[in-house]
């Protein structure tokens, strides 16, 4: 054993301890003078010292601004009060670790086998008058977390006393391979239920009925006894529960409603609300772009394909990753994004080249200052972590971030939701054949490549579709390496353009479990050694490694006479890759561990067995309180306080860490205007450099909404995604004129739990009443717009439960909140059009008409009131409106274009003024209003589908004349002047510096800046 | 015969693409090749004139940026040859380019290539050290080339405005060495405040509180340079992060708008400089 130990030097500045120490501060409220930190690098086997010195100084220390020490501790002869020693728990991935190994492999020149290994963990030097107890507050919430890192604590005097010897997380597990049998004859309901509660398995009675008859069946019986199996297997149980879980099977958006309208009357019976609403929308759009359909292959792969050009696809899928940020905001979050690249990589023959990722997330008041519910993390510290998560794990892949937003409600503080989206480019043909389609042959090979197997996320898939309780498992957290996928991903498209891939598929959710039940479907069958799978360390038995949600693994299908050189080329790679699998047309999912028969399953009755659900879902308009504060005296006074709202104000110390354009193709980033701090509406990317084709990529969210009708929240959403887009130069399709235009849509729906129960979810038919609506508001505005959507993904039951002091039972349970993620293909990107005012003595218009539409709005929730007038969308309106503003951006007559969504056109105007470095005078009498007669409802109205636009003087008449059909008004001008004046209805001029507005839309979420203490 | 850039990446670079457009819209040939493939000694760098070490996070800069990836070249022989004598063969010797950016220069730097005094290549004499501000971040920042350097890209080129994406990238060296890089003008580019045109000293306009603000090296025969902004980030004028306002600015100059990016200089410049060499 050696430890080898690697610190700053001391008069070289230390920004990691730094960090700590303000984050002490800013965070726990808790002053400490100075951390600093050391990287300990642990060897749990023997080496020559001259070789261990060797290592220290040379291999691992950089000699400029590190000192060494191995075997000795580096600590003892530095200056501190406490230490903290940080490592990670038995099992978790260790990547520096890791690459650690890989260094001293490069020195010694040979490979050291797998029991040899190298664990990395962290000092934290503080000095500072803390207590012991202060001790554990900050390793816990800010140094590490708990769940997945052990701490060592010291005082100084200890330290030198005791030392701290070689600490290390190794694993120790039984090796000894148990396949549990379960005599189904004998199970009652209750013990059926039990067995499921026990397993974590999330079946319910009459599934697990279901499964009992299936595996009871005398002749089924008589099968199974002669192979051996006459008793159901664990593993088996475990495939069932994972097949069937929520998260794979979607059994309430593939459910039977019943719903009624009680406004109305109306009574309706929907046989999926999928089919219906979202599956029918696309079918019926592809219908009516006839030959010019770009719809290539939608809802029965990873990701939907579309056809970008004549040898190109395009692949985009949204994702959430909500229960596991929950727990490690980190680990979940950088697995949620380096997960959702393998989706499109896994679509088709041989993947799709991701191109750039998205991600929106809803997390609960990071200044909170209440006491929280137990077992959660401060949303300050999930907001941190899934920041960071998030972007390590696209910095690292070197996709660019280009959309994405946050927002805050408290009612995620229970679960936040984490949305990672990418999109990504596939050739259309390899060697003449179409790489949209998977090809498996019976006699094929599956094999398994990337990381090894361990325990992780076991259980991943049935708690995403429970809600989270106190007894959630930890083995349910996976942490995402970028670089293992990146490297993994490099060799996959390799040899996907060799042609040697058949079909592939990744490994996410229910692990080879979902993947391999999945992708057999379409040989019919597949016999896999589960012992062939590598496994990160022993003790897995062959259940824990069917379903194990282990990262940055991808299946793929080869023929056979390829596997020399797929084996060679992984070599050469380095990329672990095993041969675990046979496809057959025998109707069975097979599994085995070596020569022992593991499972033997009815591919048909694991897939079309599950009867529906049926769901009861009633709608009844929700009545709030009306607002009845009167109109403030200073409109702009208002404007400055709503600038700072949480759901309004800058976003730019999130985007700013993000890299937002590697791949050098980024032609509109989500940051523009002069100081390069204006809020981008959408982003544009070129796919290719030779070409001016490009794509516009945004999305809309507005989750209160829901609080009054989904319906429009759905509808509102939708038209947000869309007019983010035209306003930076995207194009509506224009069936009329023969203009189709690629639109690629995710819809990603996240559901409070929704099934009614009288006393655990009285309120659960109006809650899936308000999934129904939000679906007929997509089938609508999809059609009605011709923008299909190409993918998407539900995830429910987004509730977390637990007993407060008093005894009683609570439940926190997010809005039902959808996101659409759209992009959009344009012809030349020259013609886009960012949101900040360019010129001084520019024309100011609204586009669009502003209706007294406030509730569940912004201003509204300012003043603490919901409201009854939601924003609705007029869909007729909306097209003709961004069919002008498209014709008017391709003649080059917008200078600039900000659509109006979360605070109204208050905020779009002033965004659009600070961005461009300009003041404005506006005249709010010249806005084309109905029903309003306050300023305040004027400014901060949320009604759809408007714009902030400039032009030029010179181009009025002509920009006017195009506009010539859709309300629109000229309301004022750009001027150099840094004020935002309004002329108010009653003629009154109101001024407010427009510094004063920017600082105030700046100040809240500057991380560069101290916070005040949050708790 | 064209001038033949060689792309290395894999292992987590990942700046290939444009890295090869920028040589490519600059005149040249590019190929991109795996790391891996040279050092097994399939790709002979002697097949090319110009290496780019480009920007990502190569073994996901565990060991501190561009560190495990300078090891694996410092201890893996290529056909029985160090990487460090193959370099100075290529520049010394051949007259060839060697950059790196971004990652790539921190590789160099680890590898102690840059700055590369007397033409020492292996000890390491400087590093780029994690960012004062602590984090990654992708910002642009104005440049200013060092006149007096005699590095071959970077000739005639006096201000540039290139985003920066990194995390570690101060530069730090001894007082010693410090002085030998401002003496001999071995720094390339310094970070500076677009109004004053002074030298950058606070963040964020010197984005990683980097020494004497310095960008860039190059060694002393000026053909092994490296920076940590990105030239390969602004090859379209649509990369420029105001293009929209500029575009406003020249149509009311009537003037045309430019087809490229600044940072195209940057290569143009060192595929001249071959096609002189190749003559």
């Amino acid at each position: 054993m050696h430890r080898i130990e690697i610190g700053l030097k001391e008069n070289i500045k230390d920004p990691r301890g730094d960090g700590i120490k303000s984050r002490i501060k800013d965070e726990l409220g808790i002053l400490v003078d100075s951390v600093r930190t050391i990287n300990i690098f642990t060897l749990n086997f023997e080496l020559p010292k001259e070789q261990v010195h060797f290592i220290a100084k040379e291999l691992f220390r950089d000699k400029v601004i590190e000192c060494y020490s191995f075997d000795k501790s580096l600590a003892k002869s530095r200056e501190f009060d406490f230490l903290i020693e940080k490592g990670f728990k038995p099992g978790v991935t260790d990547n520096i670790g890791k690459t650690a190994k890989k260094n001293i492999e490069f020195y010694l020149d040979e490979k050291l086998d797998d029991e040899k290994k190298v664990f990395y963990s962290v000092q934290y030097l503080i000095k500072g008058n803390i207590s012991k107890e202060q001790l554990k507050i900050i390793s816990k919430s800010v140094i590490g977390n708990e769940l997945i890192e052990n701490f060592i604590f010291f005082d100084k005097d200890e330290f030198m006393e005791k030392g701290i010897g070689y600490p290390m997380p190794i694993v120790k597990g039984d090796s000894q391979i148990k396949v549990d049998t379960f005599d189904l004859s004998k199970y009652t309901d209750e013990e059926l239920l039990k067995l499921s509660r026990d397993r974590c398995l999330a079946l319910d009675l009459k599934e697990l009925a279901l499964i009992r008859d299936h595996f009871l069946d005398v002749e089924r019986l008589e099968v199974r006894e002669k192979i051996g199996l006459s008793k159901m297997t664990d593993v088996e149980l475990e495939v069932f529960a994972q097949t069937w879980s929520e998260h794979c099977k979607h059994k309430e958006f593939d459910g039977i409603v019943h719903y009624s309208d009680l406004e109305t009357g109306e009574e309706e019976t929907i046989n999926s609300i999928f089919k219906t609403y979202i599956k029918n929308s696309t079918m019926e759009i592809k219908k009516k772009l006839g030959n010019d359909d770009f719809l290539i292959k939608m809802f029965n792969d990873n990701a939907g394909i579309v056809k970008y050009d004549e040898d190109t696809n395009f692949v985009f899928k949204v994702e959430t990753h909500n229960s596991p940020s929950a727990l490690d905001p980190y680990g979940g979050a950088i697995t949620g994004i380096v997960g959702v690249n393998r989706d499109p990589a896994g679509t088709g023959r041989s993947g799709a080249v991701p191109l750039f990722n998205t991600n929106v997330f809803c997390f609960g008041d990071p200044f909170y200052k209440a006491k929280l519910p137990p077992n959660t993390l401060h949303p300050m510290v999930i907001f941190k972590g899934v920041h960071t998560g998030v972007r390590d794990g696209g910095n690292q892949s070197g996709i660019p971030t280009l959309n994405g937003s946050l927002y805050f409600d408290n009612r995620y503080m229970g679960k936040p939701l984490v949305y990672c989206g990418t999109g990504a480019l596939m050739p259309s043909q390899i060697n003449g054949e179409e790489v949209s389609k998977k090809i498996i042959k019976p006699g094929y090979l599956a094999l398994m490549s990337g990381g090894r197997v361990g325990k992780d996320g076991i259980h991943g898939v049935t708690m995403s579709s429970e809600e989270r309780h106190s007894g959630t498992p930890v083995t349910a957290v996976q942490i995402g390496d970028a670089i293992t996928q990146k490297v993994m991903l490099d060799y996959i498209f390799e040899m996907g353009q060799k042609n040697w891939i058949k079909a592939i598929t990744d490994n996410g959710g229910g692990g080879l479990s979902s993947s391999m039940g999945e992708i057999a479907r379409i040989s019919g069958g597949v016999d896999v050694d589960l012992k062939k799978v590598p496994l990160k360390y022993h003790g897995l038995q062959p259940w824990e490694i069917f379903i194990s949600e282990s990262q940055e693994r991808m299946t793929f299908v080869i023929d056979p006479v390829d596997l020399d050189k797929v084996m060679e080329l992984a070599k050469k790679r380095d990329v672990e890759v095993s041969v675990i699998g046979k496809f057959t047309d025998s109707g069975y999912l097979n599994l085995l561990y070596g020569s022992q028969k593991v499972a033997q399953i009815e591919m048909e009755f694991l897939h079309e067995g599950l009867p529906k659900k049926e769901i009861i879902a009633e709608w009844k308009k929700p009545k709030h309180v009306e607002p009845d504060f009167d109109e403030p005296e200073l409109v702009l006074l208002e404007l400055k306080k709503l600038l700072s709202a949480l759901n309004i104000c800058s976003k730019e110390y999130i985007v700013r860490p993000y890299d937002h354009e590697v791949k050098g193709r980024t032609i509109i980033k989500p940051l523009s205007g002069v100081k390069n701090d204006g809020p981008s509406d959408a982003s544009v990317m070129a796919p290719k450099l030779d070409s001016r084709e490009a794509l516009v990529i945004g999305h809309g969210l507005c989750p209160r909404y829901s609080d009054i009708d989904a319906y429009h929240m759905s509808a509102c959403a939708f038209d947000e995604m869309v007019r983010n887009i035209i306003a930076t130069g995207g194009k509506i399709t224009d069936l009329e004129n023969d203009e189709v235009v690629m639109w690629s849509i995710n819809d990603n729906f996240c559901t409070p739990d929704s099934i009614y129960d009288e006393i655990k979810n009285p309120d659960g038919k109006l809650k899936f009443a308000n999934i129904v609506r939000a679906n007929k508001a997509l089938y609508d505005y999809t059609t009605a717009y011709n923008i299909p959507c190409t993918s998407g993904k539900d995830s429910m039951k987004n509730d977390y439960k637990y007993i407060d002091e008093n005894g009683e039972s609570v439940r926190i349970a997010v809005p039902l909140t959808l996101l659409y993620s759209g992009a959009c293909k344009i012809k030349d990107y020259r013609k886009c059009v960012t949101i900040d005012f360019k010129k001084s003595g520019d024309l100011v218009y609204i586009l669009g008409e502003t209706k007294k539409e406030l509730g569940a709005g912004e201003y509204f929730n300012l003043h603490g009131f919901i409201g009854n007038d939601v924003p609705k969308v007029d869909a007729d309106s909306a097209i003709k409106m961004y069919k002008s503003v498209g014709r008017a951006m391709d003649d080059s007559f917008i200078e600039s274009c900000h659509d109006c969504s979360d605070g109204g056109l208050g905020i779009a105007l002033a965004e659009s003024a600070f961005s461009g470095g300009l003041g404005a005078d506006i005249d709010l009498s010249k806005i084309s209003k109905k029903g309003i007669d306050r300023n305040d409802h004027l400014l901060f109205s949320e009604s759809q589908s408007r714009f902030v636009v400039s032009i030029k003087p010179e181009n009025k008449v002509k920009f006017e004349e195009m506009m010539e059909g859709n309300v629109f008004s000229e309301v004022g001008k750009v001027i150099d002047e840094p004020m935002f004046i309004v002329k108010k209805l009653n003629q009154e001029i109101e001024k407010i510096g427009l510094q004063i507005l920017k600082e105030s839309w700046q100040k809240l979420l500057r991380f560069d800046l101290p916070l005040e203490n949050i708790r | 015969m064209k001038v033949k850039a060689l792309i290395p990446t894999g292992l987590g670079f990942n700046c290939e693409y444009e890295s090869a457009k920028a040589f490519e819209m600059a005149g040249a040939e590019s190929t991109i090749v795996d790391i891996r493939d040279i050092i097994d000694g399939d790709v002979n760098i002697f097949d090319y004139d110009v290496i780019m070490l480009i920007g990502g996070f190569s073994y996901g800069d565990d060991l501190g940026s561009g560190k495990a990836i300078a090891n694996l070249l410092r201890f893996k022989k290529i056909n029985g040859e160090r990487f460090i004598d193959l370099i100075k063969k290529f520049v010394v010797d051949e007259k060839k380019v060697v950059l790196g950016i971004c990652n790539g220069f921190q590789v160099l730097i680890k590898l102690g290539i840059l700055p590369g005094f007397d033409e020492n290549y292996e000890d390491q004499n400087s590093s780029l050290a994690l960012n004062d501000s602590g984090r990654y971040e992708d910002r642009w920042v104005n440049l200013k080339f060092n006149s007096e350097s005699n590095c071959i890209a970077t000739k005639g080129i006096d201000e540039m405005y290139i985003p920066v994406r990194h995390g570690e990238g101060k530069i730090i060296a001894n007082d010693d060495v410090m002085e030998k890089i401002m003496d001999n003008n071995q720094y390339i580019a310094q970070y500076i405040n677009p109004e004053t045109k002074k030298i950058a000293v606070k963040y964020p306009i010197n984005p990683n509180g980097s020494t004497n603000a310095i960008a860039g090296l190059s060694d002393e025969t000026g053909r092994i340079f490296g920076l940590m902004p990105h030239p390969e980030a602004n090859l379209l004028f649509e990369n420029h992060p105001h293009w929209t306002r500029l575009k406003r600015d020249y149509e009311d100059k009537g003037m045309k708008i430019p087809e490229h990016g600044d940072g195209l200089k940057i290569f143009k410049n060192i595929v001249e400089y071959l096609e002189g060499v190749k003559k």
